[in-house]
């Protein structure tokens, strides 16, 4: 399940809605991306979060595909919020629900380093300085790398 | 076709999107951003940092060498930094 939205999300709902009418699943594993209120030095009041809503959708539905070709799940999700968002909102919860946990974690893992290097999504930092956008980090592909 | 730019392309070029027609010649990515560039110093200025440019062809990543034609969606951005 993808979506893109504005609004903020409620993780439990989430959680539940994995493994709804679903017993053999024995875990699921998620992660929630925040905004912080630090970055390089300076500190944040917020950000704002641009996309390609086209190519959102697509990129996220090919990541997500990709991550249940992979490991045996029985459920995922993807949801990225767009828009200005405040230090301490949540921006992107990535899950996987499995059989075994193993599948779960690593599912998760994988959600987020890809969506991370292959959604086309920007950030535009307001620091007490100055506005800037967010380059892409080494990690970051690095990270994504080591699952292909 | 229409071009779409993100984050700060589109700052420096000054428009999220554009729909141009595309002069005799102009058959692939690279020609393409050739010819942006000479359209005035803003373009110029957008591409100038070409290791910083990522491209989409109706919603694909593609390279410099990938064909483009009327009536494709181009979009120029610079890496993503979402989640």
């Amino acid at each position: 399940m993808i979506r893109v939205q504005r609004e903020d999300f409620d993780v439990g709902r989430e959680i539940a809605l994995l493994h709804e009418n679903n017993a053999a699943i024995g875990g699921i594993c998620t992660f929630v991306g925040l905004v912080r209120d630090f970055a390089d030095g300076d500190t944040l009041a917020a950000m704002t979060l641009e996309h390609y809503p086209a190519m959102t959708e697509k990129a996220l539905g090919d990541i997500e595909a990709e991550a249940l070709a992979r490991w045996p799940l029985d459920a995922t999700v993807i949801i990225h919020r767009h828009g200005r968002l405040r230090a301490g909102d949540r921006i992107v919860l990535v899950g996987a629900a499995s059989a075994h946990r193993e599948a779960a974690f690593e599912a998760c893992h994988f959600l987020i380093d890809w969506l991370k290097t292959k959604a086309p999504f920007w950030k535009l930092e307001e620091g007490a300085r100055e506005r800037r956008w967010v380059a892409a980090k080494v990690e970051d592909t690095a990270a994504a790398k080591k699952w292909e | 076709m229409k071009i779409l730019y993100f984050s700060w392309l589109r700052e420096k070029v000054g428009a999220g999107e554009e729909d141009v027609s595309l002069p005799d010649g102009v058959d692939t990515v690279g020609a393409l951003v050739t010819w942006l560039r000479a359209r005035g110093a803003d373009y110029d200025a957008a591409f100038a940092e070409a290791a910083q440019v990522r491209v989409a062809v109706n919603l694909e990543h593609v390279d410099l060498e990938h064909p483009v034609a009327d009536g494709d969606e181009v979009a120029f951005f610079p890496p993503v930094t979402g989640g």
